[in-house]
């Protein structure tokens, strides 16, 4: 595994870090999916979204949801996709085959919670282009505004 | 060049280098199908993230029309007016 690239720093939100915990333990055992849009580096409000997927191993995020936050929502905020997070019910935070597969948003973070140990859940992020993940250090902060 | 039957596309950001950054193109054609064709022509690289080399619209590629997915209407061949919106969403996807 490669180490944190340096370059990739993200600051996620405490209030942010916990909805995404609270998210996946709520989805559990299906895993959990949703967005979290930002100003550049930013983050400014996460979105709970639909997991289409049948079963427990998979998540599809509805894509009508998509287009509306694309194309009106962020728009109209003057935000963008920064991140997309998804639970690992019972696998580590850590890309799989199929999330690098799958990836077809290469500027945003892809956020993945682990629910493996259920007291202290783990959220990690990555970048995931071309068949390469690269680790980015998440800051846990308090929000910024 | 653009003259009837004038279509409005949305091009989600991780398509937009394709499309010099634009977010919006101006484009043309009777149905989707059509419709990629000329996108694809007008910006190199951006048909073959769309279609697969059998032409198939790609299986994590969603494609809406007036807010509609064409997998609700007629797919590839729904049909195409001036001054219909069409958006395209590459999925958010994965799995364990
Ligand atoms: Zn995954």
């Amino acid at each position: 595994m490669e180490p944190a690239a340096d370059d990739l720093v993200f600051a996620l939100p405490a209030a942010m870090r916990q909805e995404i915990i609270d998210h996946a333990r709520q989805e559990s055992p299906r895993e959990c999916c949703g967005l979290i849009s930002g100003v550049k580096e930013h983050a400014r409000r996460l979105y709970r979204l639909t997991n289409l997927a049948v079963g427990n191993s998979l998540y599809e995020i509805d894509p009508r949801e998509i287009y509306e936050l694309e194309f009106r929502e962020m728009p109209n905020h003057g935000t963008e996709v920064l991140a997309i997070y998804h639970s690992h019910p019972a696998s580590p935070a850590y890309p799989s085959a199929t999330d690098l597969a799958l990836a077809f948003w290469p500027e945003a973070y892809y956020l993945i919670c682990s629910l493996v140990d259920p007291v202290a859940p783990e959220i990690r992020g990555f970048r995931l282009a071309e068949g390469r993940v690269r680790e980015a250090t998440i800051l846990f902060e308090e929000y910024c505004g | 060049m653009v003259t009837d039957g004038a279509v409005h596309v949305l091009i989600p950001t991780p398509l937009r280098r394709f499309t010099a950054g634009e977010a919006k193109v101006v484009s043309a054609g009777a149905t989707v199908n059509e419709l990629l064709d000329n996108l694809g022509a007008g910006f190199p690289g951006l048909g073959e993230r769309l279609r697969d080399d059998d032409g198939q619209i790609r299986r994590f590629v969603n494609i809406f029309v007036n807010g509609s997915n064409i997998r609700e209407l007629q797919g590839a061949d729904s049909p195409l007016h001036a001054g219909d919106e069409v958006g395209i969403i590459p999925a958010m996807a994965g799995g364990r």
